[in-house]
């Protein structure tokens, strides 16, 4: 076995990237995967309270990197799933503590026993998120429609090819229809014409999301969420699955119906 | 395929559209690397160097960024004022 390392990204900070590896994480491993996620924001651990493990941590990254402790017993088993663990970051030090082939050694240990490693990139593009990226096989960027987002989302593609980490597939995050419908917020097309990169999903702005994230229950669990379905579409399709977008076929396939039916005069 | 159904149906004013076209520039500076001062003196060195071997048509040159995925392209459309008439005479 040999695991896929895939780097959740973004540049921006507050667009969504721990909320999407945690949704992501849990719905891999509902589709029986063997998933472990690694919280890359060292200083600012926080992937452990948007899964609902923060209670169960002792050891961290910094610990395992530094030899106190074996690799195993830093990471926290996700008792909700069959095969989910979280590797917690240190929260006492910074991102210093951590280097590219750390990340790239560590991955390598784990890669024999996974399906898959996901690994939460802090905000930014120093330290941290070349760590971050080191070890990934396919990297996916989260950004939002609006413009510092869909700007800092272009940087950090740019830098994820000149790293021959590329090409980034794009996640689009917390989509508001309503105010696409009214022409108040870019639209998926736009934001892909200026990023001119493939996009792996959509999701919609959601309330469940941040109901969940307070109860440390990760939204794809609520199979009744828009937003928990989307992020369950994205876990297929990175493996491999074809699934057609949500948000882009609910429009077109409106609009379709009805251009055709006025075009051919009723159908 | 399109019809005055989708015209009308995917106008699209407002401040998204605002949006798309202010990040479209501030997209290819930011990959270029270059401010808007710069490109414009870049714009004129160009004219300026062609000009020392050919006539130009200085009013029709045409120099603009274009996004072809994600390269920028400098694109230039420099018309050349034929030398044909100075020969003859």
């Amino acid at each position: 076995m040999s695991a896929s390392v895939s780097t959740i990204t973004s540049g921006k900070g507050g667009v969504g990237k721990t909320t999407t590896t945690a949704n992501l994480a849990v719905a891999l491993a509902g589709m029986g995967k063997k998933v472990v996620c690694i919280d890359g924001d060292i200083g600012l651990r926080n992937l452990d309270v948007v899964l609902g493990l923060e209670n169960r941590i002792v050891y961290d990254l910094v610990d395992v990197i530094e030899g106190r402790c074996r690799l195993r017993q830093a990471m926290i088993r996700d008792k909700r799933m069959p095969e989910l663990y979280l590797i917690p970051a240190a929260q006492t030090r910074d991102k210093s503590a951590v280097s590219p082939s750390d990340m790239v050694r560590l991955c390598d240990e784990l890669r024999e026993e996974m399906d898959w490693i996901l690994i939460d990139s802090p905000a930014g593009i120093e330290r941290g998120f070349r760590n971050a990226i080191a070890a990934a096989d396919s990297v996916l960027v989260v950004t939002n429609p609006e413009v510092s987002a869909v700007r800092d989302a272009d940087r950090i593609i740019g830098l994820i090819e000149a790293e021959e980490k590329g090409p980034a597939k794009i996640i689009l995050n917390r989509v508001n229809q309503n105010l696409v419908k009214r022409g108040d917020m870019l639209d998926v097309p736009d934001v892909l014409e200026l990023l001119a990169v493939e996009l792996i999903g959509i999701v919609p702005e959601d309330e469940a999301v941040t109901v969940s994230t307070n109860r440390g229950q990760p939204v794809v669990l609520d199979s009744h969420s828009k937003a928990g379905i989307a992020f369950s579409n994205i876990a297929r399709r990175m493996n491999g699955e074809d699934v057609p977008f949500v948000n882009m076929d609910d429009k077109s396939g409106l609009f379709d119906r009805l251009s055709r039916m006025l075009r051919t005069g009723g159908d | 395929m399109s019809s005055w159904v989708d015209k009308l149906t995917s106008r699209k004013p407002k401040s998204a559209e605002a949006a798309k076209e202010r990040l479209k520039l501030v997209l290819i500076h930011d990959r270029m690397d270059i401010t808007q001062v710069e490109l414009e003196s870049m714009k004129n060195e160009i004219i300026e160097v062609i000009s020392r071997y050919v006539v130009i048509d200085q009013d029709a040159v045409r120099i603009s960024m274009n996004q072809d995925g994600r390269e920028n392209r400098l694109v230039a459309d420099i018309p050349i004022r034929s030398k044909s008439h100075s020969r003859t005479r």
